[in-house]
């Protein structure tokens, strides 16, 4: 059942809010012990919610667009009183004592939350096999990855452990799990999600978006987390779109490039699936051309100076002194050192290395400020495929879901996969990845449609297509 | 052509507060010589003349009215830290003057 | 050999009078209890993110406008380094763009020192050290955090190389204090340390172009122990170059107490702290209308008053009485009384003498006092008595004068006392005739004995040497 027909009858009275989330916890209760997706399953409040929710409706009152949804939250999302984990050893225990915008909203909607999904340590990963508390595996397939960093999320969706999740998306890590696990993943244009309450990774590359099993469920989540937010200096002051709306506006007439360069970087039955998604846009009105981004490639080198760069400054305040891990030291040097070496897993020291070495003195300009301009660089051309086009479509991933330990031993590798979706991260612009059929393996793949900046309604009208052309 | 080198990495482990094992030493010079080697391009692209973009998405001014809200309760602020001490938080001697 | 130059260029932060922190909605408070000021964003809890101060900025533009500087747009980037009073282990501040650059301040002997900038950042926690060192860091067994004074907005105010002295040096900062409470940008109270200063000194010989190595001077809490922390630095400096020994560029700290600066480095390792632009915040840009509105909003200078005060009392504008004057704020009563007839010059000493931490008498009545003087009615003795009870218990100038028997002598009076002290003292008398002017103090003291101090000084000495004259 979607999270917008639940809504529809839990608002009705139809079904109990109550009925909805037992439901969840049981599908939880059956497979969660197998695919680690939470690191916490709020079973107690989750019931209590949805309680709250049955009593408004009898009350006569409107619960909200998310009345009973069950909905997943990625443990990097602050929430009031309840572990916030990031999946560290650092942050272990910590209970926000606020919550964050994105989940306020939710709450204000009428959603329940049923847990804190898994995920790589501070969103570090494209696995969540970089979780402290152990992977998360693969719905589809349990010895296989479901992606990441916001694996958990993914699988809590394609498992049927939740109507909707939230994910955090820095270089791909909503898209790229969806893809994996086969379910729609959204990551809007930079500023039109809050980021206040989202522990920071890479704070100019950050977005928060929906991952939902159909493209209605993620534009409905959208529209209630979108929004300008006073708290967050970098939100777009504009209201959020209307995305369900449009959603049965068709393609007709729009322009969509498909992305040369990323289709070279993927596997034949990635490429495949991608050619029959272009072919339905084509049937279903649009026109569809090949386009040029020369600066892809060179965008993924300049992310991860830049994101590791950023994170390394973000990930400072992890020191022992005012909340999580400390490990005891004779001065505060010494346990300074110790807390960060015992807090964090090996990624994320790999990343505060790789950053704190790109700013540090001697080697800004040739890392960070080359990094920044590269940034311009493939704006510049990203903005002049838009003067085109109205929509750029390309794989969301090179693969399917790969096995677990197959990419662990070299980090690079495991960088490079993300070269397909770190575009509009550095653009600031939306994407989001829409199932589109399986591989050769029978795993799911995820096709990419990607926006200019507050093209959300466009690129959501294209994913309807696409979702269509498939039923 | 070697990028980083194994003092460069002990170097920036210091500046980033990571006591690192000589394993984890010897393996992060490899794993981020590799990274470095990778963004060679990066490096060594002629951008003069291009911009540095730090926000993806230009605003300017945004501010707030200079009126008080609400604070955190003390004993909710310090009952997350690791040691506190006489409404403070409690840290291990400090070695040196803030610079 | 040349004479040594001491070249010293000022770093002053400046805590900003608003009521909220620099980035959140706590209170900006001075004395509470420890951690009651504090919130997500100030704390630097996961999550958070910071939003500007709208008042902070437009009292840190006053500054810049108060200095005559150019009001540019800018960034704020983040300067990286661990310490526990700082809840980020970076901290907020301006750098390649700051604020307000190139202004200057005009000492009221007339030099003039540039600023080089004035910018917005955040200010640190406290720190409290226990056990062993006697409240001293070192030694201290451990240390506890408060974090009330995170967060609080400041502007740091650089000043070029153009002190030449510790007079010079207290004079800047005696001025910088005036401007900025004068234009409400702070309460400016060293004590409480909401101006703090650091100072950069070094030497080099008299007409020398190159400016010799520095050492910055930090822990300087009055403007007392600035003097003494410079000349102590001259010293230090000068007997090293005297020796053949180099100046080492280092930060030292003043010790009140032993009258000394020590090296404060600790050895093992230079700073860096890799500025890059902060990203949770987006530029400021002055627009033309909101300099506007904050300059009109902008009170006279002290610098300003100055002028006028002089032209009004007819004295040069670096006149000591004039900054005095200024400086107590009595060039109001001073220019009233001015108009109201009195002699301007009378006024300025009277007022920066008697009138010094005094409640400002009526105008009029001051008026009148200094009228009463250079009428001869009063000595400059009564004068000043009257000004005492004027102050204290207000009233009538003429009936305070009446009261305490002020009544000026009879001019044939005073003369008669001088002839009666001449004859009576014919040694002195020859001695006065012969050459010794200072024997004219001798014959006043006589007169003044013999008239119980009634007699007006300055009428006596003119009488004395009235009679030399007809000698």
């Amino acid at each position: 059942m979607s999270a917008g027909e639940i809504a529809r009858d839990v608002r009705a009275g139809v079904r109990s809010a109550r009925d909805v989330v037992e439901e969840h916890l049981a599908a939880i209760a059956g497979r969660e012990d197998e695919l680690h997706a939470f690191n916490l399953v709020l079973v107690d409040e989750a019931r209590a919610t949805a309680d709250e929710v049955d009593r408004r409706v009898a009350a006569g009152e409107d619960p909200g667009p998310l009345a009973g949804v069950p909905v997943a939250l990625k443990d990097n999302l602050c929430t009031r009183g309840v572990p916030t984990t990031c999946s560290s050893r650092m942050l272990e225990g910590w209970r926000p004592p606020y919550d964050a915008t994105v989940v306020t909203r939710l709450s204000r909607a009428g959603a329940v939350i049923v847990g804190k999904t898994n995920m790589d340590e501070f969103a570090m990963g494209s696995s969540t096999e970089n979780s402290a508390f152990g992977p998360t595996r693969n719905p589809h397939d349990p010895s296989r990855v479901p992606g990441g960093s916001s694996g958990g999320s993914a699988a809590a969706v394609a498992a049927g452990f939740a109507a909707l999740a939230l994910g955090s998306d820095t270089g791909g890590s909503i898209r790229q799990p969806a893809a994996l696990c086969g379910v729609v993943g959204v990551k809007p244009t930079y500023g039109l999600v809050s980021r206040y309450g989202v522990v920071a990774f890479a704070s100019s590359l950050d977005q928060i978006g929906p991952l939902a099993a159909n493209v209605a469920d993620a534009a409905l989540a959208l529209e209630v987390i979108a929004g300008h937010d006073r708290a967050d200096s970098t939100s777009i002051p504009r209201p959020a779109p209307a995305l369900s709306d449009v959603l049965l506006d068709g393609v007709d007439g729009l322009r969509v490039g498909v992305v040369r360069e990323l289709v070279d970087a993927v596997d034949p039955d990635v490429g495949r699936r991608l050619a029959e998604a272009a072919g339905a846009l084509e049937a279903a009105g649009a026109k569809v051309d090949e386009v040029h981004l020369a600066t892809a490639s060179l965008g993924l080198s300049a992310y991860y100076l830049l994101a590791t760069a950023e994170a390394s400054s973000n990930l400072a305040r992890y020191d022992g002194v005012r909340y999580g891990l400390r490990v005891d030291g004779d001065d505060i040097t010494a346990m300074y050192g110790a807390t960060r070496a015992a807090g964090f897993g090996a990624e994320v020291k790999r990343r505060i290395m790789l950053g704190t070495y790109a700013l540090s003195a001697g080697y800004y300009d040739a890392y960070y400020g080359q990094a920044q301009r590269v940034r311009t660089l493939l704006i510049r051309d990203m903005e002049a495929a838009y003067a085109s086009y109205d929509l750029l479509l390309a794989p969301t991933t090179p693969t399917t879901a790969f096995e677990l330990g197959a990419k662990t031993a070299d980090p690079l590798t495991m960088y490079l996969s993300d070269v397909c979706t770190i575009p509009s991260n550095l653009a600031g612009h939306p994407a989001m990845s829409v199932p589109y059929g399986v591989g050769d393996d029978g795993l799911p793949i995820g096709v990419q449609l990607l926006a200019p900046a507050l093209g959300e309604a466009t690129m959501f009208r294209a994913a309807a297509a696409l979702e269509a052309s498939l039923a | 052509m070697a990028l980083i080198s194994r003092d460069d990495v002990a170097h920036v482990a210091r500046l980033a507060r990571l006591d690192l094992t000589e394993a984890e030493l010897d393996q992060f010079a490899g794993q981020l010589a590799a990274v470095l080697e990778h963004a060679a391009d990066v490096a060594a692209l002629d951008t003069a003349g291009v911009p540095p973009t730090a926000h993806p998405f230009e605003l300017v001014n945004v501010l707030r009215d200079d009126v008080a809200g609400p604070c955190l309760d003390r004993d909710e602020v310090l009952a997350m830290a690791p040691a506190a001490e006489d409404g403070r938080f409690r840290v291990p001697r400090i070695l040196g003057e803030a610079p | 050999m040349t004479e040594w130059e001491m070249v010293v260029g000022l770093e002053v932060h400046c805590e900003l009078a608003t009521a909220t922190k620099l980035f959140c909605a706590c209170p900006n408070a001075f004395g509470d209890e420890p951690n009651t000021n504090v919130c997500p964003v100030c704390l630097g809890l996961p999550g958070s993110l910071p939003v500007l101060n709208r008042h902070a900025v437009e009292l840190a533009m006053r500054v810049g406008l108060a200095l005559h500087c150019s009001v540019e747009p800018s960034i704020f980037h983040r300067k990286n380094y661990f310490y526990p009073d700082m809840p980020k282990d970076y901290q907020i501040s301006q750098y390649d763009e700051p604020l307000n650059v190139g202004g200057r301040l005009d000492l009221p002997d007339g030099t003039r020192v540039g600023v080089t900038r004035a910018h917005l950042e955040e200010d640190t926690g406290k720190t409290t050290h226990v056990g062993g060192g006697g409240g001293r860091i070192h030694g201290a067994d451990h240390s506890l955090v408060d974090y009330n004074r995170a967060g609080v907005p400041l502007v740091e105010i650089v000043s070029e190389p153009d002190i030449r002295s510790a007079e010079q040096a207290k004079a800047y900062v005696n001025e910088l204090r005036a401007i900025l409470v004068a234009i409400g940008a702070s309460d400016a109270r060293m004590e409480e340390g909401s101006l703090r200063i650091d100072a950069n000194v070094s030497m080099r010989r008299a007409g020398a172009e190159v400016y010799g190595t520095r050492a910055e001077i930090k822990n300087l809490n009055s403007v007392r122990s600035l003097g003494r922390a410079l000349e102590y630095e001259v010293r230090r400096q000068v007997g090293r170059l005297e020796a053949g020994e180099a100046v080492v560029q280092e930060t030292r700290h003043w010790n009140e107490d032993e009258g000394r600066t020590s090296s404060m480095r600790s050895k093992e390792e230079a700073y860096d702290y890799r500025y890059f632009p902060e990203p949770d915040l987006v530029a400021l840009a002055p627009s033309a209308e909101w300099l506007a509105g904050v300059r009109a909003v902008l009170p006279v200078l002290p610098s300003e008053r100055r002028v006028d005060l002089a032209r009004v009392a007819g004295v040069a504008e670096t006149d000591a009485a004039v900054a005095a004057v200024v400086q107590q704020g009595l060039d109001g009563l001073v220019t009233a009384a001015v108009g109201a007839g009195a002699d301007g010059r009378l006024a300025l000493n009277r007022a920066a003498n008697e009138l010094a931490h005094a409640t400002p008498p009526d105008a009029g009545a001051f008026a009148k006092v200094l009228r009463m003087e250079a009428d001869g009615r009063l000595t400059a003795t009564q004068a000043k008595g009257v000004l005492a009870e004027l102050v204290s218990a207000g009233g009538d100038p003429e009936a305070i004068a009446a009261a305490k028997g002020f009544e000026a002598l009879e001019g044939d009076v005073v003369a008669g006392a001088v002839d009666a002290a001449i004859a009576a003292h014919p040694g002195e008398w020859e001695r006065y005739a012969g050459g010794e002017a200072k024997l004219a103090g001798f014959f006043v003291g006589k007169v003044m004995a013999a008239t119980a101090g009634k007699a007006d000084g300055k009428a006596v000495t003119a009488l004395l040497r009235e009679r030399l004259a007809g000698r």
